[in-house]
């Protein structure tokens, strides 16, 4: 039990006194301070960013070392397994391989066949730039946002607005750099929107984060679309962002108008991620014209 | 082992060092999201909150009265908040917490479990209002986060017992 608090007087010392009366309005002064930083962070300010970076900057190398850690423990299961389950696993892969190998041979048709007609067209190149390729150490694991750390920053070339993927699909997007570090804005965050388009008709849509891990898919038509299960959607260009192509999700149940999809990435699966340049950077700024007398 | 029995000659920390711990302990129970957990639901428990309503509960004058501030600062740098999020939130929590005591005059544990747990509701509420927008489906993935945060509370007040009693200011 503890001693209830008014046996801690503070008594004839003014010291004391003054001190406690201090201590109350330095505590109101907090709270007046949190509201404010609270309002001036819907702004979004630098300094913030900054801030949060520089603490991310000491954070994101212990967290690399304890991932790598992770992983040298991880190898005995994971090799415990392979030999267990070796004889079963060829078969699967052999039976992958037979059903992929036809398909691979179409796409490099495919594939040729569009550079020749875009050469031809003189449209714009569509390659993806990777900048660097760098892994997700820590993410915001207690908060209602999505984010990740990834442990490589400007001094690796990596920019704020460049599209991050892995090996399935897309990501997220870098939000804020450090020189260490970067900030990802994972798919799954409910303030996360990417343009992206039905693969199979090139219908348009909005991929928005729900928060918990899936997305909704939602329609910018403003007829009566349905979306069937299984529906593959990529990344469509618009915005200039996002290079197009890139897979993003799969729909998990029909529906119309807006429907449940599950991202093709799994971030907490992902052993690499690449983080590639913007689709359609901005123009430089310009410098201001002298305006001409119009005659 | 008991005060009794630890040697009495042996030389205590200093003041400044003693008084370090305590923050020092909030910060780094914040910092448990360096942990190398790509979370795609928010499943840690914030345990630089549950660190923070330990001290306060059980050692009421081991934290300034305004050191919640400072603590929210840096919490909110680490845990994906916006800015200023955990500094209203820990201080009105502080200052609730105040209130409470001045009614409520003689505390036992499952009374302090109790501010604790209507603590972290508040804490955990308030964070979601104020990051996500309204149509975010997290809201079953939170309560679960809250949970586990009140479940926690009896395992870190023994952690700060412990602590209290190294550091030679029971």
């Amino acid at each position: 039990m503890v001693a209830p608090v008014r046996d801690r007087r503070t008594g004839f010392s003014r010291r004391r006194q003054y001190g406690q009366f201090l201590g109350y309005v330095l505590a109101v002064a907090g709270l007046v301070v949190g509201a404010v930083l609270l309002v001036v962070s819907q702004f979004n300010p630098p300094l913030f960013a900054g801030l949060r970076m520089g603490v991310a900057t000491v954070t994101v190398p212990a967290s690399s070392a304890m991932m790598s850690l992770r992983d040298a423990v991880a190898i005995v299961p994971d090799a415990i397994n392979g030999w267990v389950f070796a004889h079963a696993e060829n078969e699967r892969m052999k039976a992958e391989l037979a059903v992929s190998r036809p398909l691979l041979m179409r796409a490099r048709t495919i594939a040729y066949d569009n550079r020749r007609l875009r050469r031809l067209l003189d449209l714009r190149d569509r390659d993806e730039q990777v900048v660097t390729a760098a892994r997700l150490v820590s993410s915001t694991a207690s908060s209602g946002r999505r984010f990740a750390l990834l442990d490589a920053g400007r001094l690796s070339g990596v920019q704020p607005g460049m599209p991050v993927r892995g090996p399935d699909g897309l990501v997220g997007r870098v939000v804020e750099t450090g020189p260490n570090a970067a900030r990802v804005l994972l798919l799954s965050d409910a303030a996360s929107i990417v343009p992206v388009r039905r693969t199979r008709d090139g219908m348009p849509a909005l991929a928005v984060g729900r928060g918990d891990g899936a997305l909704d898919i939602r329609s910018v038509d403003t007829t009566n679309v349905r979306f069937g299960a299984g529906e593959l959607f990529v990344t469509s260009g618009t915005g200039g962002l996002y290079v197009p192509g890139i897979p993003v999700a799969r729909v998990a149940r029909a529906g119309m108008d807006t429907v449940l999809a599950h991202p093709l990435a799994q971030p907490d699966r992902l052993d690499f991620a690449i983080v590639s340049r913007v689709f359609v950077p901005l123009p430089p700024a310009r410098p201001a014209q002298a305006v001409t007398p119009q005659p | 082992m008991s005060q009794a029995d630890a040697n009495p000659f042996e030389p205590k920390l200093t003041p400044g060092r003693a008084r370090m711990i305590p923050w020092l302990t909030v910060v780094g129970g914040s910092a448990c999201t360096a942990l190398p957990l790509i979370a795609t639901v928010p499943i840690l428990p914030p345990l630089g909150l549950v660190m923070l309503l330990a001290w306060r509960l059980l050692a009421r004058f081991a934290l300034r009265p305004w050191a919640a501030a400072p603590l929210g600062l840096f919490d909110d740098l680490v845990s994906g908040q916006p800015l200023g999020s955990a500094v209203l939130i820990w201080s009105v929590i502080f200052l609730a917490i105040d209130l409470v005591e001045s009614r409520l005059v003689f505390r036992d544990f499952w009374q302090d479990w109790l501010i604790a747990a209507g603590a972290t509701l508040f804490a955990i509420i308030m964070g979601r209002v104020l990051a996500l927008p309204i149509g975010a489906r997290v809201d079953g993935a939170m309560l679960a986060q809250a949970a586990a945060t009140i479940l926690l509370f009896p395992i870190a007040t023994r952690f700060v017992a412990w602590i209290d009693r190294k550091r030679g200011m029971v």
